[in-house]
């Protein structure tokens, strides 16, 4: 065994500090998992198993009643597709103009980048009660209250700031020799815009499609204040509903609700997990 | 920066052009987010009451405030809670990010998991909570009065003790993946160069760290740092199902406290004051912590 040399010794230090390093990941997950398997464990539960004050993790018995309540209902099933117009209309409006603005700001450098940047950072300071009453206001005079375009203007304004100055970033990455070239083809600015620099930033404009999405999907106040009828609510509103008079007894089906409320965007996460681990944006820029 | 596709245009068609560019976004902008602020900052040096008439009152609103000992308090917490949070999500981030920067297996496995709690409705993960928190149903009773580290269940959300504690834990939950996402991103524009350099120099991790990594991290630090401070300062919907403010205001962030003054008592134009103040905080802060910034950098 003396025979074992340093370089073995340094391997094993090696392996051992890779054990430690997951095991730390590992303690994350845990702590960021957890409440959501405890969820979607108790939407399984029969609710005797629920309230039976022993902690299991997988369901002795497995029951999907607490889903079959949740579907039964109309109103839950209906915001579930409202939530998805919303968040599907709302991330594509908001790529669509964005993109176009952030290559105005990237490539043109005039007063106005100064003054849009400027509004982008300040506008993040201001706290939601400020906007909520006037924007209300507003939006009645135009009609738009108790509508969904009314909600996915609203989320599409709210979510600008974040994705353009996502997209921008990413734009100044890629080199202006290739617009040149395109350019000196012939080819108009809008064709550059979306024929050149949208298939170069695809990573880019995925995580953009993604983050406006979810922030659509998972808005709360706005669609509260805003939205009356029962048949627009969005899902967020109606699982707050869940909370109310007869929240407290009905615990196996509001994990179940809140497990669905989650599916989508648990999915586009796993779609996108390649672009979020993929170098092709690198590659494209350094290349 | 001048770049060669704008010289084939003259200047006048190039600010036609951007602003043809810039237009999509900036009439929503201006009609959805710029006018009604305007009009938001307005009414908080008003005493627009829900239903009634808005007339302009001058600094009474921020004359009240002074004497309430409900506003301060809540000041005091959104301080706490805030930096707390803040702190904790950074540092958090901060070493998630480290990790999945190692070339481990199963990484992007990892990535995707670890972004899960991002990826939920701000109000499921307020009723996630609850379920843990939960006395009667929730995990963490059930788990603790198992293992014999305490005999009976504790009401955490109600307990003056442990509510503030609670819904920290349940707000960095919350946002350590969102720091980890901006710290990764950072950490992989580091050049690989630098640290093969420094490693041929026998330079330990930790002096890797904290001579390459932290500096080159330093502006996407600041603002990670910036951004944060803002979100949890202006922190509502989670506590909101957690506690609703409670118990006994203990966790009743400014945010919290500016809601109840205008949909709960209707007094529209002090729940405004109190988001102004709000804001001019919100400023002074970022106004030291940039400059504090900057000046490291330049220097």
């Amino acid at each position: 065994m003396e025979s074992m040399n340093i370089i073995s010794g340094r391997m094993l230090k090696r392996r051992v500090s890779r054990v430690l390093m997951h095991g730390l990941i590992l303690m994350f997950l845990v702590y960021l998992l957890f409440p959501l398997i405890w969820m979607i464990s108790t939407s399984f539960k029969p609710t005797p198993e629920i309230y039976s004050g022993i902690p299991t993790l997988i369901p002795e018995v497995f029951t999907i009643e607490h889903y079959l309540t949740v579907l039964e209902e109309e109103r839950l099933l209906v915001s579930i597709l409202n939530s998805l117009y919303v968040g599907i209309v709302t991330a594509i409006i908001v790529v669509l103009i964005s993109l176009p603005a952030a290559y105005a700001l990237t490539r043109y450098r005039t007063s106005v980048n100064k003054l849009v940047m400027g509004w982008i950072l300040t506008s993040q300071i201001f706290p939601a009660i400020l906007i909520m009453i006037p924007l209300f206001i507003i939006l009645r005079s135009l009609h738009l209250t108790d509508s969904l375009s009314g909600l996915v203007l609203v989320y599409v304004v709210w979510d600008i700031p974040f994705v353009l100055w996502m997209l921008q970033g990413y734009v100044k990455e890629i080199p202006v020799e290739l617009e040149e070239a395109a350019a000196i083809d012939g080819a108009t600015q809008g064709q550059i815009i979306f024929k050149i620099i949208m298939p170069l930033l695809l990573p880019a404009v995925g995580a953009a499609v993604l983050f406006a999405f979810i922030s659509a999907w998972n808005e709360f106040f706005f669609a509260l204040v805003l939205l009356k009828s029962p048949d627009l609510t969005t899902l967020p509103v109606e699982l707050a509903r869940y909370t109310g008079i007869e929240g407290q007894a009905r615990t196996g089906p509001l994990a179940a609700a809140s497990f669905i409320a989650t599916i989508p965007s648990i999915v586009l996460f796993a779609i996108l997990r390649k672009w979020f681990s993929s170098g092709a944006l690198q590659g494209a820029v350094k290349g | 920066m001048a770049n060669s596709v704008t010289l084939t245009r003259t200047p006048r068609n190039r600010n036609l052009d951007q602003l043809q560019l810039l237009l999509p976004i900036m009439v929503p902008v201006l009609l959805l987010s710029f006018i009604p602020l305007i009009r938001g900052i307005y009414i908080g040096f008003t005493d627009y009451e829900l239903g009634g008439q808005i007339n302009f009152s001058g600094l009474d609103n921020y004359r009240i405030m002074m004497q309430d000992r409900f506003f301060w308090r809540s000041m005091g917490v959104g301080f706490l809670w805030t930096a707390i949070v803040t702190a904790l999500q950074i540092g958090l981030g901060m070493i998630l990010a480290l990790l999945l920067n190692q070339g481990l297996r199963w990484t992007s496995l990892y990535s995707v998991l670890m972004l899960v709690p991002w990826a939920m409705p701000p109000i499921v993960r307020g009723l996630m909570w609850r379920q843990i928190y939960s006395p009667d149903t929730g995990a963490l009773n059930l788990i603790l009065t198992q293992m014999g580290i305490i005999d009976n269940p504790i009401n955490w959300l109600a307990s003056f003790e442990w509510a503030l504690p609670a819904i920290i834990v349940a707000g960095v939950w919350g946002e350590v993946p969102k720091a980890a996402l901006f710290f990764l991103a950072g950490l992989k524009t580091i050049p690989g160069s630098l640290y093969e350099a420094a490693e041929l120099d026998g330079a330990s991790a930790f002096r890797k760290f904290r001579h390459i990594t932290l500096p080159m991290m330093k502006p996407i630090m600041a603002a990670v740092v910036s951004l944060s401070f803002m979100w949890n300062f202006n922190a509502f919907g989670l506590i909101w199902i957690l506690t609703q403010g409670g118990p006994g205001g203990l966790t009743r962030l400014p945010m919290l406290a500016a809601y109840e003054e205008a949909f709960r008592y209707g007094y529209v134009g002090y729940a405004a004051a109190i988001g102004n103040v709000m804001v001019i905080i919100i400023s002074v802060f970022l106004f030291f912590y940039l400059k504090v910034q900057l000046k490291e950098r330049t220097g």
